[in-house]
């Protein structure tokens, strides 16, 4: 049992990291990312291929896309997702999801369908043992601590720092942000870009941890979503708890019949649904 | 002058809702820019704000063209709106709130420790959201947001609705010295009493045009009744 709420837990984390980029996007933009997933899977591809052509290790390769993904992000946003912003949210689920269909399309072009992942230096394979026979890996260890850190680094740029009041005024009142000096579609096109730095984040993490194919997308997004819905919308916090409750109950289907797994997650999904439509912890204030 | 529109007409889609707008604002000047619902008073300060588009000449100020230019760029310029029902961040505090007028960059007297010295009540309930605090008290933060950008011109936009005439006295009460920082002000106002009492100049709008002009305290009430509703009193 014990084993089950720690693998649960980890699971979790990775989880957490495919969604705080869409509980980001959405909490200041009321935008829904479709192609979140795709993304992941793209940061994943491109960690694969640098890494393949310079023979630098992931934290490097990391690193150097970082820069990359920061530009893309905020640059995506400037030129084409800022177009698509509205009281109507149909035209960014729409270009987003022409996004998903181009990124994996591209990716089976360049890659092939083949399964692929990143040389993670073994890390993917120690374990630390605890009491009670419950062995740990280093990293999804290390995968939900990166989730716990970037939790509550989202939360202090939210709650403490200039730029977490332009986020939190913008996705008030943009108009009247705007009349303050600010210049909206600047700041969202900083949010997304600090979204797509979380989404290479967790694509290196999820290339380490496992394999990845240019068709893994929708069901990334699929994990994202429900973790954000659980915990609620633009809840950082509370998309962290939701990730755990869904690594978590997946775990425990898992545990029941290696079949259960997922489906025990969409079950919780439903049920949050159902009983608590606006999440466990809606809207982050700060 | 500070700031004049000339021939200023605006629209809402195919809606023409100013119709050819000429206006002047002297330095340190205070004008009350009165009228009944839809006469165009709001949309007036939109335009001069950067909202509501106007052509590039129909709007000069300090001697530049600025209509159609972007409300941030306006702001940095010098114009600050309070805007009517005073939108206020609601996921900010109180300070928060009036941090936010500060991101226009302009230097000045208005500070936050200005403001509080002025306003007590602001730094009482610094750390509490904005949208708290009662309908007057959040129309001094309204207010206090703007003045942290430090403008050379405040637009006032209905300040006195939906509270109550005290607490509308009370705020009206700081004009003085907020004028007296060398400010000019432009205050929409549907209480014909309080525009007079506030303004030197009252300009009445009737169905997007100026309807009547003059000194506050030289207009009559007929002559105010007959621009403000078409009709005689």
């Amino acid at each position: 049992m014990i084993d089950t709420v720690v693998q649960g837990l980890l699971l979790g984390g990775l989880y957490c990291l495919f969604a705080l980029g869409q509980s980001l996007m959405f909490g200041v933009m009321r935008l829904t990312n479709t192609a979140q997933g795709d993304f992941i899977v793209l940061a994943a591809f491109g960690a694969i291929a640098l890494a393949a052509a310079t023979r630098l290790g992931f934290a490097w390769v990391a690193l150097a896309m970082l820069p990359v993904a920061f530009g893309l992000g905020y640059v995506l946003q400037r030129v084409v997702l800022n177009g698509t912003l509205g009281r109507d949210p149909l035209p960014s689920l729409v270009v987003t999801f022409g996004m998903s269909i181009v990124i994996q399309n591209g990716l089976l072009e360049m890659f092939s369908a083949d399964p692929r992942s990143l040389d993670s230096g073994g890390l993917n394979v120690q374990s630390i043992g605890l009491p009670g026979g419950v062995a740990v890996g280093v990293l999804p260890l290390v995968t939900l601590a990166v989730a716990l850190a970037a939790t509550a680094a989202l939360q202090a740029l939210f709650g403490r720092t200039a730029l977490g009041r332009a986020f939190r005024a913008v996705s008030d009142d943009s108009e009247t942000a705007e009349l303050m000096g600010m210049n909206a579609g600047r700041v969202y096109a900083l949010a997304t870009a600090i979204a797509f730095v979380l989404v290479l984040v967790a694509g290196v993490l999820q290339a380490m941890r496992t394999t990845v194919s240019p068709s893994d997308g929708p069901l990334l997004l699929l994990f994202a979503f429900e973790a954000v819905i659980i915990g609620g919308m633009g809840s950082f916090w509370g998309t962290f708890v939701g990730a755990m409750v869904l690594g978590l109950t997946q775990q425990i289907g898992f545990r029941l019949d290696p079949g259960w797994g997922i489906w025990f997650g969409h079950l919780v999904f439903l049920a949050v649904l159902v009983l608590r439509p606006q999440g466990l912890f809606p809207k982050t204030r700060g | 002058m500070l700031l004049r529109t000339h021939d200023l007409k605006a629209f809402y889609g195919d809606a023409q809702a100013l119709f050819g707008i000429d206006f002047h604002l002297a330095r340190g000047e205070v004008v009350a820019v009165i009228g009944a619902n839809g006469a165009g008073k709001s949309t007036f300060l939109k335009s001069l704000v950067g909202i509501v588009k106007a052509p590039r000449d129909a709007i000069v100020f300090d001697g530049t063209p600025i209509g159609g230019l972007p409300p941030g760029e306006i702001v940095r310029r010098g114009i600050a709106l309070v805007p009517e029902g005073r939108r206020l961040f609601p996921s900010l505090t109180v300070e928060e709130n009036l941090l936010m007028g500060s991101n226009a960059g302009r230097q000045g007297p208005w500070t936050l420790r200005r403001l509080y010295a002025m306003f007590p009540v602001l730094e009482a309930k610094r750390h509490e959201p904005g949208t708290s605090l009662s309908g007057g008290q959040q129309q001094i933060v309204a207010i206090g947001r703007a003045l942290m950008s430090n403008p050379a011109v405040l637009l006032c936009d209905e300040l006195s609705l939906g509270l109550a005439p005290i607490v509308i006295r009370e705020i009206y009460a700081a004009l003085p010295a907020i004028v007296a920082e060398g400010m000019t002000v432009i205050v929409v106002e549907q209480d014909v009493a309080t525009a007079q009492r506030v303004s030197q100049r009252v300009v009445c709008f009737q169905e997007g045009r100026v309807s009547l002009e003059g000194p506050s305290d030289a207009l009559t009430r007929e002559q105010i009744s007959q621009a403000y509703f078409g009709v005689a009193a």
